[in-house]
């Protein structure tokens, strides 16, 4: 018994070749199936009871109506949980099932199964909670108090950073300083979180689930179970979107514990209202920075007071305060600093990984201060920014020497000479390119434009220390009388393109024509988690060994099955390739077609690949080589703003970014756009509001994302200058792009208004109140 | 849930007067929204979509009367030169999708003060046809609605039609969101000059309890055009007058603070609406003289 999956691919192209999504017709069409379509016959349906209070003890659960009711098959408790009662990506803090209190509004408390979906929902209203409400420590900064109520028994700081460059006394002649606010935003995948867990009948179960990583969710699970790893199978499901909200479990421990407790498939895909408390968000940030510079404007210190809001439980927070800290600065050459980063504990919505990871926050603040130093020092903002900027060999206030292209003062100087969008003329009334769009609110009335830039960067991969590798199983078989690749990995294609690169990369080192990517499952090792801009790197890596390794295999048959035939022998392979579908001699000639070659021979090798190794900072001083691969991208808005109603329209983005090596410059184009569009819908309209820890606004109708009127056209400017550590040269590709967008908004909208902006979102009333 | 699905118009009203409980539906876009949230489970809904006399329209005594069951995207096609403020309005409303399902007989069912139809339908004077099965009746829609989410009608009417004047000078629509397409309003305005009777119509959404007609604003700004002779022979408005329409405007509105803006922010840019669609309301007057 299976669900229906997305359909294995068959592929072709080689690296630097723009590939199209093989899934593309179908997801266009509406056919695609996502993990939110999965069903087998005679499925249940799981639901989940939620707190709502943001803080409060379980005086008592009764859930004796609910299991009466009509349908209702199971009704489970903390109780119920068979493993470990708490799970965490780095610290063990959340339960599965709240255990005595909850922290947060929405955290799950008791989960129910029934016949059919409303049946289960019904049920689950019907779940008898008693709470004795507790008051909300909602405030960051007073989670740092000592007075605070202790939500976790080791306090409030989830962690904290501290970074020593320098002289710690610098002083210097001209000093600006900022305080700036970053509000909560929301991935918003649009396919909600959503599973479908089928019991095996010997007390295992096979998971059907949308994730970024379905390893640590397997050992995660295996935990939760009380089974060994063997009995947690878990199998990609279409997965609709994911940027940091797929890292966490939601619905997966759910709907294995109700699958096994019932013996039934269930089935679990939460409501949009649902999803909004079923995944961690970007965390809100407050930050307090110190710039100081000489006259000539060269960086001489920089002091930063980084205040990260966790929310409930620790998710990925603490590697996220340690990105925020470690580029606080920016890309810039900077001899001092003292930099301080807090993440905290509160009784908000829980904080977590989304695409920039620490370094869009961090972002705002420094674009922010680099242009208020270059009003201070009478300075171009782009050539401030380029006489500071890192290059090859630079230290990061971390003390770590930054190897490979630093391509900072290219990016911004291209940027810079891009041809500027024409102002919209007054004779043609144009709404759509107006503040305000297609609402009709501006002929032309008040709107002035602005022109903002800024530069970001982040770290490629996990950092710290963390043993980061992939799997890559690679086959080689004759199928319909020619050569046939198969790749199998358990990467996590979240739309970002993985299926094409691993294809590509195993087409060009054997040569080969056909390729099928199989789908992701853990039935071959880790690929590690759709995350941090390291799938390309590290899973293309992974199949690149393997192909190579298939590779070596199919050289030394050829050579065997030749000598056999009189026709050479041990050596021979020396300058041979595989290419066309057949081993090719190095002037050119086809030795053997491979299959001719092959016949009925299969040829598979599974290879890990691991990027090099990086240390964790040190406590005292923040300083370590903690991070393997760096990425570089700048952007330019030019922007309209109503500045009587305070509206705005992006006129238009342009961006130039590293990228080390397309290996799908199609993709790399998409992830150039999306990217830009999140951080455009950060810097004006996209934020969770959280009120006395309640979210206000659980719904695509208030949590506004940015439509095609709002996201410009893109002018883009692709650099590929090769790290020679990684593979083909490539750089992650997929962050760089929301971490500066964003800020060149805000930059623009600045120049546009002459309004300082402390915080984002930037709404309409901070433009006009 | 029982759902009921009337054929007929006469057939609709005696299932009303069976049902009083049951939910009128049209085009979704609305209610399907609240049940989906968990925010009404409404013991019956009355599908409405099936009644054909619904979804036509025609005139009677020199007045339009629409029926309630047709669309944005119909109002925009087939009578945007007849209501130009009302196809202004419904060219704002959601998405190409939403447009072809929604209908201005349910932005007046669900009465919700952020209704787009509602503000050209207030500066109009526009009337509701609501039925029963023991007869009709017509409400101005100035009247007609009375709370937040709440209207005039009993629990055994359905709305009918709505009646309006074909366009008897122009008309503007304006609607502040903070996104540039697809977006609630967070408020709204709109006018409408009738030239004929020298008056000045109103409509405020989102800033309030219910829609607004801003009175004051309105007598004002066609006495002002009155004393100056202006309707005869239109000429520039003293930017002070249209200043004051518009503080008139903003005082008019009783908006609180939510998630889609704060109460300041509103009564702000009432008044630069109202400035700004007078204005093009104005030259559009002038260029037609």
């Amino acid at each position: 018994m299976k669900p229906k999956l997305p359909p294995a691919a068959l592929m072709s192209g080689r690296v630097g070749e723009p590939v199209r999504r093989p899934d593309a017709a179908l997801k266009t069409r509406g056919d695609f199936p996502y993990s939110s379509d999965l069903q087998v016959d005679g499925m249940l349906w799981g639901a989940t009871v939620r707190s709502p209070h943001p803080y409060a003890r379980i005086v008592s659960i009764d859930s004796t109506e609910a299991r009466s009711m009509p349908g209702v098959r199971a009704v489970l408790t903390h109780d119920d949980v068979p493993g470990k009662k708490v799970y965490g990506l780095e610290i063990p803090d959340q339960p599965v099932l709240a255990i005595d209190v909850v922290r947060y509004w929405g955290e799950a408390v008791a989960l129910v199964a029934a016949d059919h979906p409303e049946q289960a929902r019904r049920a689950a209203h019907a779940v008898r909670l008693e709470y004795e409400v507790l008051a909300p420590l909602t405030n960051p900064e007073l989670a740092l108090t000592e007075n605070a109520p202790r939500l976790h028994p080791d306090g409030n700081i989830t962690r904290a950073i501290k970074i020593r460059r320098g002289d710690q006394n610098a002083r210097a002649d001209v000093v600006v300083t900022g305080e700036y606010e970053v509000g909560m935003q929301d991935q918003a995948p649009l396919g909600p979180e959503s599973g479908l867990a089928i019991p095996d009948g010997a007390g295992g179960v096979d998971l059907y689930i949308a994730t970024q990583w379905l390893h640590i969710d397997r050992d995660q699970l295996a935990g939760v179970l009380g089974l060994p790893h063997e009995a947690v199978r878990l199998t990609m499901a279409g997965i609709g979107g994911a940027f940091g909200a797929r890292e966490d479990l939601s619905m997966q421990a759910h709907a294995c514990m109700l699958a096994l407790r019932t013996g039934r498939p269930v089935k679990m895909s939460y409501s949009r209202a649902e999803s909004f408390v079923g995944h961690v968000h970007r965390h809100p940030a407050r930050m307090r920075y110190e710039h100081g510079a000489t006259r000539d404007g060269k960086l001489v210190y920089v002091k930063a007071r980084i205040l990260l809001d966790g929310g409930a439980y620790a998710s990925s927070s603490t590697a996220v305060i340690s990105n925020a800290c470690c580029f606080a600065v920016g890309p810039y050459e900077c001899p001092n600093a003292i930099i301080d980063g807090w993440v905290v504990y509160t009784n908000n919505p829980p904080c977590g990984a989304m695409r920039g990871f620490g370094s869009v926050q961090n972002c705002y603040a420094h674009e922010a201060q680099m242009d208020k130093l270059a009003a201070a020092l009478g300075m171009d903002p782009v050539e401030l920014r380029i006489h500071n900027a890192m290059k090859t060999g630079s230290t990061l206030v971390t003390g770590q020497a930054v190897d490979g292209p630093v391509p900072v003062a290219e990016l911004l100087s291209r940027i810079k000479v891009m041809p500027m969008p024409t102002a919209v003329s007054g004779d043609h009334l144009d709404l759509t390119q107006m503040p305000g769009g297609v609402s009709n609110t501006t002929h032309g009335e008040g709107v002035r434009r602005g022109v903002g830039y800024a530069v970001g960067f982040k770290n490629v991969g996990y950092s710290e220390g963390f043993n980061d590798y992939s799997t890559a199983r690679v086959k080689l078989a004759v199928a319909d009388g020619r050569p046939r690749v198969e790749v199998h990995t358990a990467g996590a294609e979240v739309g970002q393109g993985l299926v094409m690169v691993q294809a590509q990369i195993a087409s060009t080192v054997l040569g080969v024509h056909d390729v099928v990517v199989l789908g992701a499952d853990t039935q071959v090792g880790s690929s590690g988690s759709s995350s941090a801009s390291r799938q390309t790197y590290i899973t293309g890596g992974a199949v690149k060994a393997a192909s190579e390794a298939v590779r070596d295999r199919v050289f030394a048959l050829a050579e065997s099955e030749l000598s056999g035939l009189g026709r050479g022998g041990s050596g021979e392979s020396d300058g041979w390739r595989l290419e066309s579908d057949a081993i090719v001699s190095a002037d050119g000639g086809v030795v053997i077609t491979l299959a001719t070659l092959l016949g009925e021979e299969v040829i598979e090798e599974t290879r890990e690949y691991r990027p090099r190794r990086t240390s964790r900072l040190d406590g005292e001083t923040g300083q370590a080589n903690a991070h393997m691969q760096f990425a570089f991208a700048a952007h330019r808005a030019v922007v309209d703003v109503d500045v009587e109603l305070g509206l705005v329209k992006v006129v238009e983005l342009a961006t130039a970014q590293d990228v080390g090596k397309a290996i799908n410059p199609q993709a790399v184009e998409g992830q150039l756009e999306g990217g830009a569009a999140q951080g455009l819908g950060l810097a004006v309209m996209e934020e969770i509001q959280v009120k006395d820890g309640v979210i206000r606004n659980p719904s695509f109708t208030d949590y506004l994302l940015p439509t095609t009127l709002d996201m410009p056209q893109l002018r883009m400017d692709v650099l590929e200058l090769g790290d020679p550590n990684s593979p083909f040269g490539l750089k992650g590709v997929g962050e760089p792009p929301a971490i500066s967008s964003g800020p060149a908004i805000v930059a623009a909208i600045r120049t546009a208004t002459g309004r300082e902006i402390k915080r984002v979102p930037v709404r309409p009333h901070d433009l006009t109140l | 849930m029982e759902f009921l699905q009337p054929t007929t118009w006469t057939e609709a009203l005696e299932m009303k007067a069976a049902h009083p409980e049951a939910l009128p539906i049209a085009g979704g876009t609305d209610v399907m929204v609240e049940i989906n949230f968990d925010r009404q489970r409404p013991a019956a809904v009355i599908d409405l979509t099936k009644v054909a006399e619904l979804e036509e329209w025609g005139t009677e005594n020199g007045m339009l009367r629409v029926g309630a069951g047709v669309t944005y995207s119909r109002i925009i096609e087939e009578l945007g030169g007849r209501l130009p403020g009302l196809a202004m309005a419904s060219r704002t409303v959601g998405s190409p999708q939403i447009r072809n399902r929604g209908t201005v007989g349910g932005n007046l069912g669900s009465a919700s003060p952020a209704g787009d139809a509602h503000p050209p339908l207030l500066s109009s004077g526009a009337l509701v046809e609501l039925a029963s099965a023991s007869g009709s009746r017509r409400v101005p829609v100035r009247e007609f609605f009375v709370g937040p989410k709440r209207n005039a009608m009993r629990n055994d009417e359905l709305i009918a039609a709505f009646l309006v004047e074909p366009t008897r000078g122009p008309e503007q629509f304006s609607k502040v969101g903070t996104r540039n397409a697809m977006v609630i309003a967070v408020c709204s305005f709109a006018i409408a000059l009738d030239v004929e009777r020298k008056r000045v119509g109103t409509g405020i959404g989102s800033a309030g309890p219910t829609p607004l007609a801003a009175i004051d604003a309105e007598e004002f700004m066609a006495g002002v055009l009155d004393e100056s002779g202006l309707w005869e022979r239109p000429a520039d408005v003293d930017p002070n007058a249209v200043a004051r329409f518009g503080e008139l405007v903003a005082a008019a509105a009783r908006p609180i603070d939510d998630v889609r803006g704060t109460a300041a922010y509103r009564r702000h840019a009432l008044a630069v609406l109202a400035r700004r669609t007078f204005t093009w309301a104005w030259d559009e007057r002038r260029r037609s003289a």
